[in-house]
């Protein structure tokens, strides 16, 4: 799997209240909540993302809440992939759930500016800046984890592995 | 070979001898919950994978509480999708309004949580029933709704961390302040992947209320869970309440930690965290005066009835400062009836609070006491990041029941020693 798109630079311990505000909790149509992503940190990024933007964040990305709101307006508004330092323990766990490519490099979440044309591979981890010769690998993701977010989520990956006769 | 607590319980409900922290283990769940923000979108996801009915309808419980009662059109639509479904498959723990209040206050309170229980919550704030010595975390909706189909989940086993209190607590110091205080020592992300363990002789005597405030807090550390062994206090409180009578596990005493954080109590202040950060503590005298519009006492951390008597003994007799809110909500109705019964809540509308009814109120800011714009509030809640009550450029603090009622006489964050 790969994904083309620019930065969006965050920085570190990124709440869940910063992604979607708890006001727009009254709703779980996703295509609503990504309108509302990110709109008191970064106005601009509802209107402003492209398909396949890549976020990249310092360290303990989604941390408070445990709303799945969170991840899918981030996954609904476009985002092709994000890239921390490291991820808070229940958002790293539902974006794999829905489906959400996310990846953990040190190097890449330090280097990387925003704006910058990038290229990730979910298979080999490589994140790769398009210009330049900026080249980062990020820590590995086991096999049956990108089978899920291959799958787009744990829905679809049980449902495929039921359709395949395997027990889920 | 010796375990923590956590491991322990973890061991139980995957139905092996031992686990080691990084193992990948999957569980029995003894209770899963969802919440009115949580919920529908766990039952879209239930329904999606064409399961016909839920694993156990004893075991599932559905919560009304962040936007009760119903604040608007959609808040109303979302409850209604909770309703229809607990209906449909026959959930048992399903609260209407009148006996609905902050799931994780109910839970215990109602007894559908018991020591040595494993429990998964769509909310954050599962951990809290860690307190009674049961393993509890919280995950996402799409989690929670495969678990309602299978009764099944996997976790990896966390590394503990041990935070041993030792001393006395001096007046006016209670468990929100023990936490803020190792919250200040962690980090919002000291303890990711990780169980928090609390021990030591300084906690011995505190009661379920300050227990659960302090397990409540752990997720703000980033852990997993947060843990207390099950002692005496436990054992009273689980007595005649609880459906089933539990397992009452320990730490062995040569288990092994990731950390071992020793904090002395006798010199301890009551701690204030300032915006916009749970783990951005300072010690109340160190608080310069801050103005404040608007004081909190309510929520999954500090809506309890201990919590209640704490503040009404410092409001009593006293009148809520002029250009400040006082905003009080019981956790449950069960406690809002003992706190009128006590004369608590004659005591808070003497001063000029206003009540309201068991919600999660506006520790999110969806509801029921949202700031405006450059407006300051202090919380006994658990989160004070950037806009959770509000607007985004509000602010809000966080402290202990007693310094919120001495905070909103005084209309600037001060000590109960002042009134």
């Amino acid at each position: 799997m790969i994904v083309e798109g620019r930065a969006w630079k965050f920085g570190d311990h990124v709440d869940t209240d910063l992604i979607i505000p708890a006001r727009y909790l009254n709703v779980s149509d996703k295509k609503t909540l990504a309108g509302h992503c990110f709109e008191d940190l970064r106005p601009d990024f509802a209107l402003g993302v492209r398909q396949g933007d890549i976020l990249v964040a310092g360290v303990n990305f989604g941390c408070g809440s445990s709303r799945e709101h969170a991840p899918w307006a981030i996954k609904a508004a476009g985002v092709g992939a994000v890239v921390a330092k490291s991820f808070a323990r229940i958002f790293y766990r539902s974006a794999f759930n829905i489906g959400l490519p996310i990846l953990e490099s040190e190097e890449a979440s330090q280097q990387i500016v925003e704006g910058d044309a990038l290229q990730l591979d979910f298979e080999t981890g490589e994140i790769m800046e398009r210009h330049g010769e900026k080249r980062f690998l990020a820590r590995p993701v086991p096999q049956f984890m990108r089978s899920i977010i291959e799958a787009g989520g744990l829905v679809a990956y049980v449902k495929k592995a039921q359709g395949q006769g395997l027990k889920a | 070979m010796p375990m923590t607590i956590t491991e322990k319980i973890l061991a139980e409900h995957a139905d092996v001898d031992s686990v080691n922290p990084g193992d990948l283990i999957q569980v029995d769940v003894d209770l899963a919950l969802a919440n009115d923000i949580t919920a529908p979108m766990a039952i879209e996801v239930f329904e999606d994978l064409g399961t016909e009915d839920v694993f156990d309808r004893e075991k599932i419980a559905m919560i009304q509480d962040h936007f009760v009662p119903n604040k608007d059109i959609q808040s109303a639509e979302q409850v209604k999708i909770m309703r229809t479904f607990v209906l449909e498959h026959g959930i048992r723990h399903f609260f209407e309004l009148g006996e609905t209040g902050i799931e994780h206050v109910i839970l215990p309170e109602r007894g559908l949580i018991s020591p040595g229980d494993l429990v998964i919550g769509a909310d954050s704030h599962t951990c809290t029933y860690g307190a009674m010595g049961a393993f509890s975390t919280g995950v996402g909706s799409t989690d929670l709704g495969v678990i309602m189909a299978t009764g099944k989940t996997w976790l990896k086993v966390p590394g503990s961390i041990r935070v041993v209190f030792e001393g006395k607590l001096p007046r006016w110091v209670g468990g929100k302040d023990l936490i803020l205080h190792t919250l200040g020592i962690l980090g919002v992300s000291g303890a990711v992947y990780q169980s928090l363990e609390f021990a030591g002789e300084g906690i011995a005597q505190l009661s379920m209320a300050h227990r659960f405030t302090m397990a409540n807090m752990a997720v703000e550390a980033g852990a997993k869970n947060g843990i207390f062994e099950p002692d005496d206090i436990t054992r009273r409180y689980v007595e005649g309440r609880c459906e089933r009578p539990g397992s009452f596990y320990r730490s062995d005493p040569d288990a092994s930690y990731e950390r071992v954080i020793p904090i002395q109590l006798d010199s301890l202040e009551p701690q204030v965290a300032f915006p916009h950060s749970p783990d951005n503590v300072r010690p109340l005298s160190a608080v310069k005066p801050i103005r404040l519009d608007q004081v909190f006492l309510g929520s999954c951390t500090n809506g309890r009835l201990d919590d209640l008597r704490e503040a009404a003994s410092v409001i009593k007799g006293q009148k809520v400062a002029k250009g400040t809110r006082f905003i009080v909500i019981p956790g449950s109705p069960a406690i809002y009836r003992k706190a009128m019964k006590e004369g608590i809540l004659e005591t808070f509308m003497e001063a000029g609070a206003v009540i309201g009814p068991p919600c999660c109120g506006p520790c999110l800011g969806g509801h029921m006491g949202i700031l405006a714009s450059g407006e300051k509030a202090l919380s006994t809640s658990n989160r004070n990041f950037k806009g959770r009550m509000g607007h985004s450029e509000s602010e809000v603090y966080l402290a202990n029941p007693s310094v919120a009622a001495a905070s909103a006489v005084l209309g600037r964050i001060g000590s109960p020693a002042e009134i």
